[in-house]
């Protein structure tokens, strides 16, 4: 059993990549995404039950770079940042909602899931969309039509965490270049 | 729904620049400035770290081998096994083993080990200190506000940056202030103010800001009750729900405190912990009058029992509106709903009754504590005279470890949350309610008014 988290580094800054969507609906909850019954091993299993109790079919058909487009109050719930990472395994570029639970929000960073806050999202049904992300302070979605639809601001050192892939890499790359610059602060 | 609807914003005008609400105190506080503002980010200095089980070893330990880091302060950690205890399959042995062995290769002076749930047992023990900044892995931490401190839950990772690194950042929240006035009525409590709030503002309806719970209501409650309210801030979506400190604060960890030094001779933080609760000042941690927030009147005597139906906290409606709905599971558990007094509050109604052949009462003390204290008070005795099983003093089918709801089982439980699958089986319907209401409906088999039961 392994409990550490796999994280893989997705590309979602190549504007020209088109990615397979998944909709859901509003206040999609931390234990539809990573259920407690499955909790305790570890996230090759959380993975398989992953959404089980709205989209059955999610873990077998998710592949590499979908990403996710839910209703408002996205990871509402537990602290359990395995609801996030379990995205990650799947490897989920990005999730786009009008909003999220701020645990869930901090958690996803952390563990390297970018997260799209769009407020008019939920009126277009897409089934495939491509990412802008060239600006952190204005990410842009592109649908089908060729429409943009603009994203919230991302704070820039959150995008740093994200980009490293999680904070478990932030801190090894501070702590690497600390013991190569006694003096950093 | 009896709540008065006001929005009060004549704050919002006039306000000296230096006013600030109890939340940006208590940030200013941990990020060493005098003023935090509204929308900045800042960087905090943690107090206290606390972490599960579940959360906690088994994700840190590795990570923290893997960086080759060491733990900041260790003083300030607090470990609690409360979820895979008792241990009922290996895998949640080896989950339970590597907590222990880390607790002793770590020496770890903060552990307790299946003396019940970590919202709990951590302030019973006088831990949480108000104007404290403090993490949990756990998304129940705002529990912590319940005594002045900024407690809030933060996922296994984010906690791995804290015992680096010893800090946290954070977005100085808004405030939104739920204002209670007058007196509860008879059979009405903490988990019927909470149900009715979410159902009114919704699962997000707290937008990860601060709650602060103010009012004449709030003053009169104990620390129990308003625990109940900090610790269900969770299902409001708030980052935490704050209840400034007064006497009855003081007091309760003054005792907590003093329980401490006794039964744990050999701990040396305690002294510290007395030393600083005799050094608060209760009038600076107190929301200045000309601060910034938003509030909400509710009239607390005008408020029914209220029950959630599934699966949604926030489908809430007073329990008059669910009468006759059957139940055959009545779960009185949880950091939310199994205290001392939610367990004294059950027995209120179930003394000198039985609950029928066909419903099942099930009683998970929220910690080793409290039910020693049911025994000592008789409290125990009248539930298991009712017919009540009693579980172990841990998170159990609250969140669907150890011993869970199974089947299409039609459960009314104390819990904070009764989302689809949460107790174990997705095809169980999960109603939520207070004690009052758990014993009353376990009493008739049916959703039942405790109010009805307490004449």
């Amino acid at each position: 059993m392994n409990n550490s988290l796999d994280l893989k580094t997705v590309n979602y800054l190549d504007p020209c990549l088109q990615h397979k969507v998944w909709a859901l609906g509003a206040d999609i909850d931390t234990d539809a995404l990573a259920p407690g019954h499955a909790m305790k091993y570890g996230m090759g299993v959380i993975a398989k039950h992953c959404l089980e109790s709205i989209l059955p079919n999610f873990s077998a058909d998710v592949q590499s770079g979908d990403v996710i487009i839910a209703g408002p109050n996205f990871g509402i719930g537990s602290s359990r940042e395995q609801a996030a990472a379990v995205l990650v395994v799947h490897g989920i570029t990005a999730v786009i909602a009008p909003s999220y639970s701020g645990l869930f929000f901090r958690n996803a960073f952390n563990v390297g899931l970018l997260l799209l806050t769009c407020p008019h999202i939920s009126n277009h049904p897409h089934r495939v969309v491509r990412l802008d992300i060239h600006d952190s302070q204005h990410p842009l979605i592109i649908t089908e039509k060729n429409e943009a639809l603009t994203c919230e601001a991302i704070p820039e050192f959150l995008m740093t965490r994200v980009k490293h892939g999680g904070l478990l890499n932030e801190l090894r790359h501070q702590l690497s270049r600390n013991q190569h610059e006694p003096n950093h602060a | 729904m009896t709540t008065v609807a006001v929005l009060n914003d004549t704050h919002h005008r006039h306000q000296p620049e230096h006013d600030q609400t109890l939340a940006q105190k208590l940030v200013a506080r941990s990020a060493n400035m005098q003023h935090a503002s509204v929308g900045e980010i800042v960087t905090c200095n943690v107090d206290l770290a606390m972490f599960h089980d579940s959360s906690g070893p088994r994700r840190l330990k590795p990570m923290l081998e893997s960086l080759g880091a060491k733990i900041w302060n260790k003083d300030r950690v607090v470990l609690v096994m409360d979820h895979f205890v008792p241990e009922t399959d290996n895998d949640a042995r080896k989950i339970v083993r590597m907590a222990r062995d880390w607790a002793i290769e770590q020496k770890l002076p903060n552990v307790y080990d299946s003396q019940g749930i970590c919202h709990v047992v951590v302030p019973q023990h006088g831990h949480i200190l108000p104007g404290m900044m403090c993490v949990g892995g756990d998304s129940h931490s705002p529990t912590g506000g319940a005594f002045g401190a900024y407690m809030f839950g933060v996922g296994s990772t984010e906690m791995l940056g804290v015992m680096v690194t010893g800090q946290i950042w954070l977005k100085v929240p808004e405030t939104i202030q739920m204002n209670w006035q007058g007196k509860l009525t008879t059979g009405v409590c903490a988990k019927d103010m909470m149900l009715a709030m979410i159902g009114r503002f919704g699962m997000n309806g707290g937008q990860y800001q601060a709650i602060e719970f103010t009012g004449s209501t709030i003053a009169s409650l104990g620390m129990a009750e308003r625990m109940t309210l900090s610790n269900m801030s969770a299902e409001l979506g708030s980052q935490v729900g704050l209840i400034a400190p007064d006497i009855t604060t003081l007091q309760w960890l003054q005792n907590r405190l003093a329980q401490r030094a006794t039964n744990y001779p050999h701990d040396k933080l305690v002294q510290a912990s007395i030393e600083q609760l005799t050094q608060t000042n209760l009038s600076h941690w107190q929301t200045d009058a000309g601060a910034r927030f938003t509030e909400h009147i509710f009239d607390a005597t005008a408020l029914a029992p209220m029950v959630a139906a599934p699966h949604s906290p926030a489908n809430s409606h007073a329990v008059t509106e669910y009468v006759r709905t059957p139940i055959d599971t009545a779960y009185i558990g949880a950091c939310t709903g199994a205290k001392l007094e939610d367990l004294i509050a059950a027995a209120s109604i179930l003394k000198g009754h039985r609950v029928p052949q066909n419903v099942k009462l099930m009683v998970a003390p929220a910690s080793v504590s409290d039910m020693n204290e049911a025994k000592t008070l008789g409290v125990a005795k009248i539930l298991q005279n009712a017919g009540a099983q009693f579980l172990p003093s841990a998170c159990g089918a609250c969140a669907g470890y150890g011993h869970t709801i199974d089947g299409h089982a039609r459960v009314i439980s104390t819990t904070a949350r009764n989302f689809k699958g949460r107790m174990g089986s997705s095809d169980a319907e999960v109603y939520l309610a207070s004690p009052y209401t758990v014993a009353a409906s376990a009493l008739t088999g049916f959703i039942s008014d405790p109010r009805e039961h307490m004449r």
